[in-house]
């Protein structure tokens, strides 16, 4: 299985560590990865601040790079929720549908592509916090969600369970948004900061040492409250732990 | 008409701590409510899709539905009349009420006599109209608009209507029971139930095989309102039309459940004809709404039955409050309503959202709400009302991001270079960021120079 390994802008830039995860941890699994060296962004800032037109060439060099490859994987929620849902700023051939349709967040990957079930070389000793992304949680149907009421599961609980040593913590707000919103953290700074100093409370008060997800934008922006408010709260992506980290 | 600045109204409803953390809870608990209710039902989900298609069923055959409805409400001895828009409504209504020397008009809460903006007209022209709803009359009396579509003062806290109401009703300033509260504006209402000369409500639904209007409380304000006076008139968006008794009890166990996650209103009353020796009359009101059915990406937010249910969910309503929003409908349906009233004036909502979809999963009508907020923000660009810096931020991302050489160049990891690399992701204004955030770590090296260091012999960059 010949996978290509996207790694989002402010991941490559911020969160090299992320890429790393993902890309050994897709080794270990089996998986022949290639990284298109011509690769920045999916387009989504773009996109989402409603320039379409500013998006199109970002959208048409990523199918550029990523053309051809029978899966591409990111671990990003909302990126892989971009090019699957939104991608429109191009004129949509098969191509481009192809390389839409074919582009996973990594924990559905390894929940519906790959299908593990063991990660023997992975233990965290530690308290998480799990935070499912507004985008996984509901573009790309990671976990139930408590609105609809409907049977629980969760696609990254599932692997985390696999960890050894692992406990979980359980905040009162599961879903609710954290806030980031990519440029609604600057924009809509005062709500956006509100939102997160929530978020990192509710999770501190369940008992969480480390905040776990499979967006790193969402962490950042949780990171960058929990150390303002002088939380004793760690973060970390969810690639980290199932690659082994145990910190 | 001047721009609303929701991030900057929302910063002074934060920095009023307990008023906002009461706000969150309250709303919040209201959502949970709702979760509990609605699972109690288990044909929730088939419900929705119900409710969903009989408004798209109507929405797609309205014109047909409204002359059934005329018709129907003539025939049961109602007068029914036609509004194009907000200046028309207010002029029928006024006309109504001047030929009959009307001098005072009691009204249950209506949406939309707020978005008409009538009382104003009608106290312009001497008629004075008080607003019967607990809530509302707090922010009449405060002259604040509503701050929700269903619970006008949440945004209150008891201390505040304690204030307003001895400042304008002379309760005493040392009691914030909500009890004595309610009692004392009960008490200070009554007399104009029986004063006034006239009656107002609006409609939560219109039953085009009836020709009746049916309203929905749980104060029995609007029952007062309408029956008390001899002349009764109720103002009904022509989006509110329903075609069967039997479809309305579809809504009916939907609305109280998103609401308030209550099963039902404690008032659900149908308005037919007139009572004995009385008048009633009914305004049909299109108000922008016949437009709106013509765009292809947002007419079903004429689904809408004004539940309120976006509002509790939405993280950022929570936040900020619904006068922040700066407009009659505020919270996530706001932001697809208002843009099509104004688009330059509403141009910042569309943004004071995170896209989180939250307020589509709890739409009793099934809205696609989160993305059309999305798409207004694609008018809005076209349209070019854009913010300048956001547009030139947007402008020079896309240049770069578009180009590995320029990109890679940019974010290349030199003590030089990393010093604007936050601000090319994080794009302008910059500051808010780090305002009530740290900033994050700089990093070692980007993840693309450890790749070409350990997974590639040859180490090149691309050109």
């Amino acid at each position: 299985m010949k996978v290509a390994l996207f790694v989002p802008c402010f991941i490559d830039a911020f969160f090299a560590e992320v890429g790393i995860a993902t890309l050994e941890l897709l080794e270990r699994l089996g998986v022949e990865v290639d990284y298109p060296l011509g690769q920045t962004c999916c387009g989504q800032p773009l996109a989402n601040s409603g320039c379409q037109a500013d998006a199109a060439p970002v959208e048409a060099l990523f199918v550029e790079n990523f053309k051809g490859y029978e899966y591409i994987v990111a671990p990003s929620g909302s990126c892989t929720h971009h090019v699957r849902h939104h991608f429109d700023a191009i004129e949509q051939t098969e191509e481009v549908q192809q390389v839409r349709a074919r582009t996973f967040e990594l924990v559905e990957f390894l929940h519906d592509v790959l299908k593990v079930d063991a990660l023997p070389w992975a233990e965290f000793p530690h308290k998480v916090g799990l935070h499912n992304s507004c985008g996984t949680l509901r573009a790309l149907r990671h976990a139930s969600m408590t609105e609809l009421g409907e049977p629980e599961f969760s696609k990254p609980m599932t692997l985390l369970s696999m960890v050894k040593g692992i406990s979980f913590a359980s905040p009162s707000r599961p879903d609710e948004c954290c806030g980031f919103g990519g440029t609604f953290s600057v924009f809509e700074e005062p709500v956006s900061a509100k939102m997160g100093y929530d978020k990192v409370n509710d999770h501190k008060a369940a008992g969480a040492e480390y905040i776990v997800s499979a967006d790193s934008s969402c962490l950042m922006h949780q990171k960058g409250c929990a150390d303002r408010l002088g939380l004793d709260l760690k973060f970390i992506h969810i690639a980290q732990i199932l690659n082994g980290a145990r910190a | 008409m001047k721009r609303i600045d929701h991030a900057e109204a929302s910063s002074h409803f934060i920095a009023e701590t307990e008023h906002e953390a009461f706000h969150d809870r309250r709303l919040w608990d209201l959502r949970q409510k709702r979760d509990r209710e609605s699972q109690t039902i288990p044909e929730w989900q088939a419900l929705r899709d119900l409710a969903s298609a009989i408004k798209e069923h109507t929405l797609t055959h309205l014109a047909g539905y409204l002359e059934q409805f005329e018709a129907k409400a003539k025939a049961n001895g109602v007068q029914v009349h036609w509004a194009l828009d907000a200046e028309e409504h207010n002029r029928i209504v006024h006309d109504i009420l001047a030929a009959r020397a009307v001098r005072t008009l009691v009204k249950s809460k209506s949406m939309l006599t707020e978005e008409c903006e009538l009382r104003p007209y009608l106290e312009r022209r001497g008629i004075e109209v008080v607003e019967t709803d607990l809530g509302e009359r707090i922010q009449q009396l405060d002259d604040e608009p509503p701050s929700h579509i269903v619970v006008p003062a949440v945004h209150k806290l008891r201390g505040d209507v304690a204030d307003v109401f001895t400042r304008t009703l002379g309760t005493d300033a040392l009691n914030d029971d909500p009890h004595y509260l309610s009692e004392q504006q009960r008490v200070k209402t009554r007399p104009y139930f029986l004063k006034a000369e006239a009656g107002m409500t609006g409609g939560n639904f219109a039953v085009a095989e009836t020709g009746g209007v049916v309203v929905c409380t749980n104060e029995g304000n609007a029952d007062l309102s309408a029956n008390v006076p001899p002349l009764f008139i109720a103002s009904v968006g022509i989006e509110k039309l329903v075609p069967r008794l039997a479809d309305l009890a579809v809504f009916v166990r939907l609305l109280s459940r998103s609401a308030l996650g209550s099963p039902i209103t404690q008032y659900t009353s149908h308005f037919r004809s007139p009572r004995d020796g009385g008048e009633m009359h009914i305004v049909l009101v299109d108000n922008g709404r016949a437009e709106r059915l013509g765009m292809e990406k947002f007419w079903t937010s004429l689904k809408c039955i004004r539940c309120g249910a976006c509002m509790n969910t939405c993280p950022v309503y929570r936040r900020s409050g619904g006068l922040s929003y700066g407009a009659v409908y505020s919270g996530p349906i706001g932001i697809i309503l208002n843009p099509t009233h104004d688009l330059r004036k509403y141009s910042s909502l569309p943004f004071a959202s995170t896209l989180n979809g939250s307020c589509t999963n709890v739409c009793p009508v099934k809205i696609n709400i989160h993305e059309q907020i999305y798409h207004w923000r694609r008018i809005i660009a076209e349209h070019n009302q854009l913010p300048f810096v956001k547009k030139a931020a947007m402008k020079m991302a896309g240049r770069l991001l578009a180009s590995p050489k320029m990109y890679r160049r940019s974010i290349n990891v030199t003590d030089a270079a990393i010093e604007h690399l936050p601000r090319f992701l994080l794009y302008s204004r910059f500051n808010a960021w780090g305002r009530q955030r740290e900033v994050p770590a700089t990093p070692d090296q980007t993840f693309h120079a450890w790749y070409l260091k350990n997974r590639r012999m040859d180490g090149k960059t691309p050109s």
